[in-house]
């Protein structure tokens, strides 16, 4: 399928965000979405690599379904999300002839995929590669986290709900992060509390206290809430841009001030 | 299910490996070396064991965090409120085991005894298998690659004594991989009355459950129905509803009307279910007048239905 490829496709990237967590449905694709888009906003040029191939979302979230893979002399050229070519991506859902057809691959044969998407896309010169995961610690993650090691990840976000369900499986995606060396740049606690539009009670749909604990428990940052938001979702669903169209919800200045912790990690990392 | 070469001759013929098709195949020297051919003796150890069991349900989703455990373990409470169905409940999130939390069963171990690994009981009549029990520490991570998760799937079919059971719910990791594809495989000669496949409204979620019925399709699983999980949420102080997960493109409703496939139910968000899951209670228990409880238990009622119409083994379809 690719050409070979040396080690010249991620040259040209400066960092490697990793998104993880042990437990599905926490708004890893979102939180990766949203901050690549917030990281666009702060001028930086940024690829998503999403290496969920059985459940692959992020196509959908930037309008970008159906969008052919290209080859060149590199390998495969990402697809730009957007006319500036400040986004690009590569998901196995494009690779999908049919969207409804599941991927039903054993292990080898993902890692076989993950190891193409991360030496055989072309993605030239980028200020940020985020790289979406599935939940778990097993096949993809193994894959995913040998084939980046030698370009040195600046580290990864690990996000999770404020229940304890969540925590507990949260718990074992850290220590997988320990045992394969890779850096913790923080916790994210999403989902954290919903504010009723019509008469502005918070409450807190999925317990909460979860995010502090586990980042005080595993001694990392404890990087911010993000609160439930059915703007966000709205938006995810339909592929707009939410931090342009929404900076007055409640979700804004959280992730804007995800991004801009990410941004401060960046310049004490050698290029 | 796995993709195989256009003409494949099929790994039990006598062609298995050598045919011009099987050129460029990965199995091809397994096939060729006759390996192919033979079925894992542990599917028919696990068909033994199975006959004890007459109802077996697995709890799927192609997404993660849509309640696949918290259903599959309310499921097991619902069920087993009668003290004379005899219930079982294994989790086979390896990765992720969730299940031991939710029932209260944090920090209980595994026990041998001379006719194999013993369940841990929450009730008399409601056993609980997960690889959670295997761990010592909540820190330590499962960090195995597809060959040993299945591995350990075929343990906990072939070598948990789960005695006499009504009903066997697995609950499942997301996705559609080697968990699912174990699973399915290792109960092949067994009779599967189903599955239970659960969604949140939202269209990121539809996206990857059409997958997950498909799958089911690619390896003869019935679909007993869809489960339309944190369906709307009701604020405890003005009591107005609003969505929170917006079904932008018609929700399971829709996707079910399309596919032909039956919606059991929908379930709201109440925020008492996380609480209860986190604390290892029955929600049912703790809250039996919320509209969540009400919903619970009208669809495992139409899952009791459905299992009723399925005779288990040799059985017959009375209707499908």
């Amino acid at each position: 399928m690719g050409t070979a490829a040396g080690p010249g496709n991620l040259a040209g990237v400066r960092h490697i965000l990793l998104v993880l967590s042990g437990k599905g449905g926490v708004g890893k694709s979102t939180i990766s979405t949203e901050l690549a888009l917030a990281l666009r906003h702060a001028g930086k040029k940024v690829g998503i690599l999403d290496v969920d191939l059985c459940g692959p979302s992020i196509p959908r979230m930037l309008r970008a379904q159906g969008r052919a893979v290209h080859q060149c002399d590199g390998g495969w050229v990402p697809v730009f999300v957007d006319q500036e070519q400040s986004i690009s991506l590569m998901s196995v859902g494009f690779l999908l002839e049919n969207p409804d057809e599941a991927l039903v691959w054993r292990g080898p044969k993902k890692n076989a995929l993950i190891k193409q998407f991360v030496s055989d896309v072309a993605w030239g010169q980028l200020d940020y590669l985020v790289v979406d995961t599935p939940p778990g610690t097993s096949d993809e993650h193994m894959a995913t986290v040998d084939a980046l090691r030698p370009y040195s990840p600046l580290g990864a976000l690990v996000v999770t709900t404020p229940q304890a369900v969540s925590v507990g499986d949260v718990r074992r995606e850290l220590t997988f992060c320990r045992k394969t060396g890779l850096q913790v740049l923080g916790v994210v606690e999403n989902m954290s509390g919903f504010v009723c539009p019509h008469c502005a009670e918070c409450t807190n749909v999925f317990s909460r206290g979860g995010g502090e604990e586990l980042a005080t428990l595993a001694g990392v940052p404890f990087l911010g809430s993000v609160p439930l938001d059915p703007e966000l979702c709205g938006s995810l669903e339909e592929g707009r841009d939410f931090i342009r169209d929404f900076p007055k919800s409640s979700a804004f200045p959280a992730l804007f001030s995800i991004a801009q912790k990410v941004l401060s990690q960046a310049p004490a990392r050698l290029s | 299910m796995e993709e195989v070469p256009q003409g494949c001759p099929g790994t039990g013929s006598a062609q298995a490996g050598r045919g011009a098709s099987c050129q460029g195949c990965p199995n091809q020297r397994l096939c060729a070396s006759g390996a192919g051919a033979a079925p894992d003796p542990a599917i028919e150890e696990i068909k033994e064991k199975m006959k004890t069991v007459k109802h077996k349900i697995l709890v799927l989703s192609g997404k993660g965090g849509v309640g696949k455990s918290t259903f599959s373990a309310h499921l097991a409470h619902g069920l087993a409120e009668d003290e004379n169905t005899q219930v079982a409940l294994l989790d086979i999130d390896i990765c992720g085991p969730s299940i031991p939390k939710i029932m209260g069963l944090e920090g209980e171990q595994v026990h041998q005894s001379g006719s194999g690994w013993s369940p841990v009981f929450v009730e008399d009549n409601l056993g609980v298998m997960s690889v959670g029990f295997l761990l010592s520490s909540p820190d330590d991570a499962v960090i195995w690659r597809g060959p040993k998760k299945n591995g350990m799937i075929k343990q906990f079919l072939r070598d948990v004594d789960w005695g006499e059971v009504d009903y066997l719910i697995v609950d499942t990791p997301p996705g559609t991989s080697d968990e699912h594809l174990s699973a399915v495989q290792y109960l092949s000669s067994t009779h599967i009355d189903g599955a239970v496949i659960i969604t949140t409204p939202q269209e990121v979620s539809l996206q990857d459950v059409r997958k997950e019925i498909n799958f089911c399709h690619k390896v003869k699983l019935p679909i007993i129905g869809v489960v339309e999980n944190m369906s709307g949420f009701i604020c405890p102080k003005c009591k107005k509803e609003s969505q929170i997960f917006p079904p932008t493109t018609g929700g399971a409703e829709v996707m079910c009307q399309n596919l032909k496939i039956p919606l059991l139910g929908k379930v709201p968000l109440d925020p008492h279910i996380g609480k209860s899951c986190d604390k290892g209670q029955s929600f049912l228990i703790d809250a039996p007048d919320s509209p969540a409880t009400l919903a619970y238990r009208s669809i495992i009622q139409r899952i009791q239905e459905f299992c009723g119409r399925h005779l288990p083994e040799e059985g017959h379809l009375i209707s499908s």
